[in-house]
């Protein structure tokens, strides 16, 4: 017996006599019989669930968990604080063991969260219309590249270097099988370069992708790269930009930008090895029946009340099949629930509060560390919560060193950036404290 | 509580808070003094003010609005909405697990990468497939992570003809969707009168610029396709490849192998072969397995062992790409992999056998209430074409009335070539009550429909909402609350 398969070998006579079978083995007689598999599975048999529970436990415990270290790497997935109230909500089975919301009469509770989702992203963003999630940060940028090429049937996106290495690397891959171009910017001082932007946007441009903050940690001035990147006849500005720094930055919808993308990690949503996240999208009204994805609306019943349903599911695979916008059929459902409940729970006051603790603390940080001057700023320009730090010691050498202590180094940026050698992108957020901070600016100083 | 018809925004109240955060405890210094003021923003945020109370009630209202596979039957056809294990749920939320970044050291997640070469490993020898990357989110982004290694495979070669991906008129939307994303053109064939594909139709749409076939066996009628070694001839004698759709792995895992039927890449659907929670809409995860020849293609990076290390190989420099961030979706990963040790070679094999069991013995009991247009074994599904008796009931009205008896309907109007298609697929988890109950259910429906059509049309009686106006929805859409 399987604690979850429920007959038992008497039920199972008894349906097979129903259906007029004298074996389990003759259910499969459609299989012509040389396809058929007449050895076991080679792995081992069914275990208890004690066994199950002691051997994930023993590899869960061979990593190495953040609540025994200090954290300053980000890079993409950031160490935030995430409330009880979250998994309590997201642990209710009501939530994750139903499906999409294909029955609104009796997915009430997922369409209405999703609508409120789409209401707090575009309140963050100041942006007219959301999706109800994508995959992730990198899924986004390149979904709302192609987006932005086949609402302009044009083929050229330019992306600027300062977005992340990873997000770059998908839209390529989706770049290349569509037979789109992707041309890169530089980054100069810490920003994408401007001028040379300017030299490469034409009519031929599609879209112009930056990030914000770009992945060095450093603010990017939207409105002018917007200026630049709108020289281009129908040529659409994207922004990946971090939920968090909405906290306190300027809207992307006031800054001139046509899509806002993001990874909404960290809005309540656990580091968990890289996934699973959530990817946000928000754009003007325009692109609203280009959209990928699922999107609720608001409607009202037979009876006149107030209800929600998927809509606008005229771009969408199952019903549009090869002219679907994207291909894509679910959405990040339960993360989208823990973001959302994240925003509420934050609220006004509180996301304000977090970001500027984790911009504070960055500061302090990096004061703390650039102080005896062994340590410099790779670039000299505004920031959030990021920063890059240049030494004459290679990353790997200060990375083991700050692990003896317990403490988790940053990002070694020559990984993707051959260019910048010796340098290392640091996060903080508000969950370090000032003698976390200290402990790590004196083990630095300590490295000889 | 059944009346609760708040958003959250609705009970906001200015001074509210559902938070509380240690004191700053660096020295403050002026917001605009470390971030110059042209880019912060001045005004509040618009975000609702709550405390945690009303968070946490609203939310659990909202809940109670919901129907999961907890809550009861769920036969959504094509869907696999089997039972979500709870020592998969508290797995994945171990420390060792959910408190690890990404961008740590491999000597930091041996842990989690041993998991991921394991679970690959098995995904491979259920599949017949030589390897597999984890990287992929969801089904779609499986299927379109498959055929870019079908492009990049013609790609190499040197063939840059073929531009066009043959599906079935039976295939899931999100095929020739795929194919589409993929930069293909989309040959349609024709299923036969069986159900099954029309091999005729097939080799008059081969030719030196087909790319490959994608199939799902068994096929979205719940058919299994028994002429799959001739499709795979066909397919690979005009120099194309095969895609299986793992949708409806469910049916046969144990029991038959897409890599020995013939196919040469493969998505999972861990959400619902592997027990994975649908989460309402996500996350799942599609893992894609291929055979060795398409192995250089796989996205980067692959998961790999060497010696008793394991690592993330960069070094495929035929590599297709990155498909997303980071590695997967890890927290899925680790529910699948609790599903696999629980179940083992034996209990994966016996899910599919009562999967089976189960689908064919609702075909039997609905159908001389339900049409079936093939009455042939059937796998893990059956798909019926609406009321027997004509009555002007519609597979929606029968959909809707199952709400009221408390159960999940089945998928409806899909597949796209049966009219009135109600999609049953009940899977393994359901004991001979719970799938008693809902025969009975459907029967007492189909009689209803003789006698009160009119109340079948007018169904569901007793839900919180009746038929939302989804025609309104889409032509005036109103997708935020603006208060």
């Amino acid at each position: 017996m399987f604690p979850y398969i429920p007959h038992t070998s008497s039920d199972e006579q008894e349906i097979l006599q129903t259906i007029g079978l004298n074996s389990i083995d003759q259910l499969f007689d459609d299989i012509p019989e040389d396809l058929r598999l007449r050895k076991p599975l080679n792995f081992p048999t069914s275990k208890s669930e004690l066994e199950v529970r002691t051997y994930l436990k023993s590899l869960a415990d061979k990593n190495c968990s953040l609540d025994d270290l200090t954290c300053f790497l980000g890079a993409g997935a950031y160490d935030h604080y995430i409330p009880s109230v979250i998994d309590a909500i997201i642990s209710r089975s009501e939530f994750y063991t139903s499906y999409t919301p294909y029955q609104p009469e009796i997915s009430q509770g997922t369409v209405q969260y999703i609508f409120e989702f789409q209401t707090l992203i575009c309140n963050l963003t100041g942006m007219d219309v959301a999706n109800a999630s994508l995959y992730d940060g990198g899924t986004a940028v390149m979904e709302a590249a192609l987006m932005a090429c086949a609402t302009s049937r044009k083929g050229e996106i330019i992306v600027s270097k300062g977005v992340s290495p990873d997000a770059r690397k998908v839209l390529k891959t989706y770049a290349h099988a569509q037979k789109l171009t992707v041309v890169e910017v530089g980054i100069k001082d810490g920003v994408t370069d401007a001028e040379e932007l300017e030299k490469l946007v034409s009519d031929d441009t599609a879209a112009v992708i930056v990030q914000n903050p770009n992945f060095f940690g450093v603010l990017e001035d939207l409105e002018s790269l917007g200026e630049v990147a709108h020289k281009g006849k129908k040529t659409s500005f994207i922004a990946s930009v971090s939920p968090m720094a909405l906290g306190i930055l300027k809207k992307p919808g006031d800054l001139g930008v046509d899509i806002v993308v993001g990874e909404g990690q960290p809005l309540g949503i656990p580091l968990s090895y890289g996934g699973p996240y959530l990817g946000f999208m928000a754009t003007k009204e325009k692109y609203m029946r280009k959209l990928p994805g699922r999107i609720v609306g608001e409607t009202v019943d037979v009876d006149g009340k107030r209800s929600f349903v998927l809509t606008l599911s005229a771009r969408e695979q199952h019903i549009r099949r090869e002219k679907a916008t994207s291909n894509i059929c679910s959405n990040q459902g339960l993360n989208t629930l823990a973001a959302t409940i994240y925003m509420v729970t934050l609220g006004k006051e509180g996301l304000r509060e977090v970001a500027t603790q984790c911009a504070q603390k960055a500061h302090y940080a990096f004061n703390q560390l650039t102080k005896s001057g062994k340590y410099q700023p790779l670039f000299d320009k505004p920031f959030f919560m990021e920063f890059a730090l240049k030494s004459d010691t290679s990353p790997d050498e200060i990375n083991r060193a700050l692990r003896n202590k317990n403490i988790v180094g940053g990002y070694d940026l020559s990984k993707e950036y051959p260019q910048y050698e010796n340098a290392i992108l640091y996060a903080v957020t508000e969950k370090r404290t000032k003698a976390e901070i200290e402990k790590l600016a004196s083990v630095l100083e300590g490295i000889k | 509580m059944k009346d609760y018809d708040k958003l959250i925004f609705e009970i906001s109240k200015p001074g509210r808070k559902a938070y509380k955060l240690p004191p700053l405890d660096v020295e403050e210094q002026d917001l605009g003094a470390i971030i110059p003021k042209e880019f912060l923003n001045e005004e509040k945020l618009d975000l609702p003010e709550v405390s945690e109370v009303d968070v946490i009630r609203h939310y659990t209202n909202l809940s109670n609005k919901n129907y999961g596979v907890d809550t009861g039957f769920y036969p959504l056809g094509s869907c696999t909405m089997k039972y979500n294990p709870k020592i998969n749920e508290e797995a994945c939320r171990y420390s060792g697990f959910t408190n690890v970044h990404p961008l740590q050291s491999e000597d930091c997640s041996q842990g989690s990468l041993q998991l991921m070469y394991e679970l690959q490993k098995t995904l491979c020898e259920i599949a017949g497939m030589d390897k597999m990357t984890l990287q992929p989110a969801a089904g779609a982004h499986g299927e379109i992570t498959g055929v870019m290694l079908i492009k990049a495979y013609h790609e190499k070669r040197g063939d840059f003809n073929r531009n066009k991906i043959i599906v079935p008129d039976s295939a899931h939307g999100t095929n020739p969707a795929t194919a589409a994303m993929a930069g293909y053109s989309i040959i349609e064939v024709k299923s036969n009168k069986n159900g099954l594909v029309d091999l005729e139709a097939l080799r008059a749409a081969v030719g030196d610029d087909t790319a490959g076939l994608m199939l799902t066996n068994p096929n979205t009628l719940g058919l299994f396709e028994k002429d799959i070694k001739e499709i795979a001839s066909i397919v690979h004698d005009a120099g194309g490849l095969l895609y299986y759709d793992g949708a409806n792995m469910n049916a046969i895992m144990g029991h038959a192998r897409p890599g020995d039927m013939g196919f040469d890449v493969i998505h999972y659907n861990l959400h619902k072969t592997f027990s994975t929670p649908h989460g309402g809409g996500g996350p799942g995860a599609g893992p894609v397995g291929c055979k060795e020849f398409l192995a250089e293609f796989l996205p980067v990076p692959v998961v790999e062992k060497d010696g008793d290390r394991y690592f993330l190989n960069y070094d495929y420099p035929n590599s297709i790409g990155k498909v997303k961030d980071f590695y997967g979706h890890f927290g899925i990963l680790v529910r699948a992999y609790a599903y696999v040790l629980s179940m083992g070679s034996d209990g994966l094999k016996k899910a599919s056998e009562i999967a089976v069991l189960n689908a064919n013995y609702i075909k039997e009991k609905l159908k001389d209430y339900y049409y079936l247009p093939v009455d042939t074994l059937v796998k893990h599904e059956v798909v019926f074409d609406g009321l027997k008796e004509e009555n002007g009931v519609t597979t929606l009205d029968v959909a809707k009335r199952l709400l009221d008896y408390g159960y999940h309907p089945p998928t409806v109007y899909f597949p796209l070539i049966v009219n009135e298609a109600m999609m049953i697929e009940p899977t393994e988890t359901e004991s001979k009550e719970t799938i008693d109950g809902f025969i009975d259910a459907m029967i007492k429906i189909a009689k209803e429909a003789d006698t009160d059509a009119e109340m079948l049309k007018t169904a569901p009686h007793d839900t919180i909402v009746r038929r939302p106006d989804e025609t309104q929805a889409a032509r005036n859409p109103v997708l935020k609350y603006e208060g």
